[in-house]
């Protein structure tokens, strides 16, 4: 983190300049969400009228309300996003579970109980870190169909955890490798067995990681649009599809204040976690990358 | 006996725990990808069957005007959206490595478009994008009549406003990849240059830049990737349209195999896709894993 601090290099007018610079960045970065958020609050008689940027005479939840359970979405009996919210969380929560505690369990053994073939088989397993999904679909959705889980939300928690698991096991064994190996070869020698040593030694230092991998695999999970849109029925489909058909499928006047009241509605559990834990998901970022 | 035992579980054990995982690659990565391969070359329409017909969905993929549309529109989305995200990265991460007093915020507000969805995004900027009740409309009432900005309705020009969106949400995630690179690069040497009067410019760009070329091919990479597969900004975005004149590699594949009941020529389609990703990507796994750093 050490960096120079001449001051020859930074005279008043070179930083005023620079901070302008920023802070118009930042204005051009924030200026879509704050315009969402201004305009969920309007009302659709105020946004007729008046102008795209502009501050609401009445603040209003109107918008809010139609996009949670009042608006038509598709030909589902059900209204609004909540459905389809509720569906997002059914489906988010199991799949972020399995596929991380997969990840865990492979990067444990890939890193601290290798054997012939596992490096070749941690080789194997980047592979899905890059895969383009498309070229899974269509077996995918045959599988699925012989299962019986078509348009089902454990259809798409087994294809969220299968195709999840390079991440998760990547990040954990990235992880692992870093650790001092003399810790678990002395345990080995104490006597300590497989399980032993991953609850009592290797589970307890794994905290960081964890919270990285769990908020990188609810994002993705949690933002996922193609499998939700091939593998889902009305019954079963993401907010994100969900968010998708209220945008689009509206007769008549578009209503731009559900829509962006809607939009929130579907950005908001990972906004949350960004803004709680923003430093963990940016760590998952750079590992996904740099290493991957 | 239990002595043995022990020792035989703890033999046993790791392998039994991978195995799950070695299924799912086995069947669910490569097998699916094979499967996916063999249905390119049968004649499947609706539904899957497996009468070979050789290359022919290849040959009919080639011929169809909307694939060729679609590598077409990727090429020009793709390098555009590249270049421009690493560019804009890089200055964003250049500036903010100037000591910022409140560089933690800048840089939460610069990476925040990340943690959203694709299809947040599309409807955001599709709506801005509305001449008719975004940007374009709100310039003119600043009183510049003439005022025009209606890519997103024009065809020839629609494909340049994914690349809009698409640098909204992905430059700040270059911006974090280039700034620990920056940071991970060693002060002294900095510091030797600067003594000998280089000008900061300079020890930018003959020192630092140059140093970070793995954090670029890293940046490429990932950004060719999301390139590749983007299908939920442009489905939420301009659906493809005005026409075909965004349509892309990813978004034809979803509508010829689960639309359209084109399976083998969705499958070739998605076959293509994934060449392309081999073949940015496997040189790239290649010089990763032979770095012993890494293995």
């Amino acid at each position: 983190m050490a960096k120079t601090t001449d001051p020859r290099y930074s005279p008043i007018t070179g930083r005023a300049i620079l901070y302008g610079v920023l802070i118009v960045i930042a204005l051009y970065y924030l200026m879509p969400l704050a315009l969402m958020v201004v305009t969920s609050l309007r009302s659709m008689d105020e946004i007729r009228l008046g102008q795209l940027i502009e501050w609401p005479d009445a603040i209003t939840f109107e918008a809010w309300k139609i996009a949670w359970n009042e608006a038509q979405i598709g030909a589902r009996d059900e209204l609004g996003l909540r459905p389809y919210f509720i569906n997002s969380i059914i489906m988010v929560i199991p799949s972020v579970a399995i596929s991380t505690l997969l990840g865990a369990l492979n990067g444990y053994v890939l890193s601290f109980w290798k054997f012939r073939g596992s490096e070749l088989f941690f080789a194997a397993l980047l592979l899905g870190c890059f895969l383009p999904f498309q070229a899974i679909l269509l077996p995918q959705s045959q599988l699925l169909g012989w299962l019986g889980l078509t348009g089902t939300i454990p259809g798409l928690v087994l294809t969220h955890v299968v195709y999840g698991v390079s991440f998760t096991t990547l990040f954990f064994r990235n992880y692992y490798v870093n650790l001092p190996h003399e810790l678990i070869k002395a345990a080995k020698l104490d006597g300590a067995g497989f399980w032993m040593i991953f609850f009592r030694i290797i589970l307890p230092l794994s905290a960081p990681i964890l919270v990285v991998t769990v908020i990188w695999q609810f994002t993705q999970i949690w933002n996922d649009f193609l499998f939700g849109v091939v593998f889902s029925d009305p019954d079963s489909q993401p907010v994100t599809v969900g968010l998708n058909n209220l945008v689009n499928s509206a007769t008549g006047e578009k209503r731009y204040n559900v829509d962006m009241a809607g939009a929130i509605i579907a950005a908001l559990p990972t906004i949350l976690v960004y803004v709680l834990a923003g430093k963990y998901f940016v760590r998952g970022l750079t590992a996904g990358s740099v290493k991957g | 006996m239990s002595v043995s035992n022990k020792k035989g579980l703890d033999y046993w054990l790791p392998k039994l725990v991978v195995s799950p995982t070695v299924a799912i690659t086995v069947i669910f990565f490569y097998g699916f990808v094979i499967w996916t391969a063999v249905l390119s070359f049968t004649k499947s329409r609706i539904l899957p069957q497996y009468e070979f017909v050789g290359f022919d969905q290849y040959v009919r993929l080639f011929l169809n005007d909307r694939w060729m549309g679609a590598l077409t529109n990727l090429l020009v989305f793709g390098v555009l959206f590249i270049a421009i995200c690493m560019i804009v990265g890089l200055i964003m991460a250049v500036l903010l490595d100037q000591n910022i007093r409140a560089e933690g915020a800048l840089r939460t507000i610069y990476l925040y478009p990340m943690a959203l969805s694709f299809i947040v995004t599309g409807t955001v900027w599709k709506w801005l994008l509305n001449p008719t009740v975004g940007i374009e409309r709100f310039i003119r009432s600043l009183g510049w009549d003439s005022f025009t900005f209606d890519w997103i309705i024009d065809p020839n020009m629609a494909i340049y406003t994914i690349v809009i969106a698409g640098v909204w949400q992905a430059s700040g995630f270059v911006m974090a990849i280039f700034l620990a690179g920056l940071r991970g690069i060693d002060t002294s040497i900095i510091k030797a240059a600067q003594l000998d009067g280089a000008s900061l410019f300079s020890v930018y760009t003959r020192i630092i830049i140059p140093s970070m070329r793995p954090v670029f091919f890293s940046a490429f990479i990932m950004l060719a990737h999301i390139a590749i597969k983007s299908f939920d900004l442009i489905i939420a975005l301009t659906g493809g349209g005005p026409g075909n004149s965004t349509d892309v590699p990813a978004i034809f594949m979803y509508q010829f195999s689960f639309q359209r009941g084109q399976l083998g020529m969705g499958a070739a389609s998605a076959i293509i896709m994934l060449m392309t990703v081999l073949a940015i990507l496997v040189p790239y796994l290649y010089s990763e894993l032979r770095t012993p750093k890494n293995g």
